[in-house]
């Protein structure tokens, strides 16, 4: 009896102190540094949810009836780039258009920021065989075609910079689909021209098998 | 396919049978035996199929309340008779019918069951609100932003026909689609932790008749 009273007074203490404990740490700081209201927060953290209803838990890609690619460690001005590239239809999808429509600015910023913070592992998918190959067409570029390390400008670790796309751990048929059809995936709006035309020319010159290959080992890639 | 032949034989031929040659009658005989063993053992063969038929209807068109198993994608189908036999899957139907049906289904009749699911051709059921079907499609196709409601294309495909483990919804039952959609939400369990569960729960009551609605006419 004794021990059950000192256990309900255990409980009941340390409940009272995880509720102000919580309520404390609900606004916690986010990756820039600033602090979010208890209200916005929820609205994000719903947000975020919704996204991974499609992206995949912790935003790690997910093979729906169309590849839903990765957003987890994304860089967050590419992000914001695409995003507004489905408004502005230089990149045409009625899904994501829509979605791009419904987000604010500070909640574009908000989730970019959340997802940079995603680490969970690579969904992986490409042919373990064709790694190597991949690893070298990226690492190298292929000279005798012209295409320079893909390396170059997304990172010996794919990591991305600024608007160009980290694509360590991406979907291996995410990158083929755009790779293989680069020119109506990316840049569809003439009158606003962008940072896509500038992988054109690679798209164009990488066959097919080589497209495969690099995706396959980006899809591996932590 | 023998039997008419028979009852004319038998009914107003029966003259012409009686000049027969008796060559011709053993021919007959023999050919009729021949295709009633085929007959037989291809009814042997079915019996497993015939075991869900009984509910899912002569073609696997869903009866209600069992689901269409036509045309179902293969996967989706074995998982599902998985988490029957797992008890994972846990809906008042799913206990009550299906995890006896799938208790004492070896893996390789539960892969023989899927294949042949699979592969027959589905109708839809075409038995939602037809007022409903706009509003339905708008949420299918476009999904709501607004209300954090995901677009059911990304995954179920266009036309509704899954990939993979992703089931084919098109063109299913108004009354399973309902009933599956609001399971999810009341907490009963499918072979998916994630997303089905969060997505439904995003669902009013009117949004899941509305989905329910435009689905079974889809095909």
């Amino acid at each position: 009896m004794k021990l059950l009273r000192s256990h309900l007074l255990w409980l009941v203490c340390t409940a009272g102190a995880q509720l102000a404990l919580l309520a404390f740490a609900l606004p916690m700081p986010d990756a820039r540094g600033a602090e979010r209201p208890l209200r916005v927060m929820g609205d994000v953290q719903a947000k975020l949810a919704y996204c991974e209803d499609c992206h995949g838990r912790s935003a790690q890609g997910f093979h729906g009836y169309f590849p839903i690619p990765r957003l987890a460690g994304q860089q967050p001005e590419y992000l914001k780039n695409q995003l507004e590239a489905f408004v502005e239809h230089r990149r045409t999808n009625n899904v994501m258009f829509n979605v791009a429509h419904s987000l604010t600015p500070g909640m574009i910023a908000a989730l970019a920021a959340d997802f940079r913070a995603l680490n969970p592992p690579p969904l992986g998918g490409g042919a373990r065989s064709l790694v190597p190959t991949g690893e070298k067409i990226f690492q190298n570029g292929v000279p005798e075609a012209n295409v320079a390390a893909c390396a170059a400008c997304h990172g010996p670790a794919a990591q991305g910079i600024g608007e160009i796309p980290r694509l360590a751990g991406q979907l291996s048929d995410y990158v083929y689909n755009k790779l293989t059809n680069w020119s109506k995936e990316r840049g569809q709006n003439p009158t606003e021209p962008d940072i896509s035309a500038v992988m054109s020319p690679v798209a164009h010159s990488l066959t097919r098998p080589q497209v495969e290959a690099v995706a396959a080992y980006l899809s591996y890639l932590k | 396919m023998t039997f008419p032949l028979v009852r004319d034989a038998q009914g107003s031929d029966r003259n012409e049978l009686h000049t027969m040659s008796a060559l011709t009658i053993k021919v007959v005989v023999l050919a009729v035996a021949f295709l009633a063993a085929f007959a037989f053992a291809a009814h042997a063969e079915s019996a497993l199929v015939r075991n869900c038929t009984w509910c899912h209807a002569g073609s696997a068109q869903g009866y209600t309340p069992a689901p269409r198993l036509a045309g179902q994608r293969r996967i989706y189908i074995e998982q599902q008779l998985a988490s029957f036999a797992s008890r994972t899957r846990d809906a008042p139907f799913s206990k009550q019918y299906m995890w006896g049906a799938a208790a004492n289904l070896r893996p390789w009749e539960a892969h023989a069951l899927s294949v042949y699911f699979s592969n027959l051709p589905p109708r839809a059921a075409d038995d939602g609100d037809r007022e409903l079907v706009a509003l339905g499609e708008t949420i299918y196709q476009r999904g709501m932003p607004d209300a954090n409601i995901a677009a059911c294309v990304a995954c179920h495909g266009p036309r509704g026909e899954g990939a993979g483990a992703i089931p084919r919804i098109g063109g299913l039952a108004y009354t399973y689609l309902k009933r599956r959609l609001a399971q999810w939400a009341e907490g009963y369990h499918g072979t998916l932790v994630h997303p089905m569960p969060h997505i439904a729960e995003q669902l009013s009551r009117n949004q899941i008749e509305e989905l329910a609605s435009y689905l079974s006419f889809l095909n």
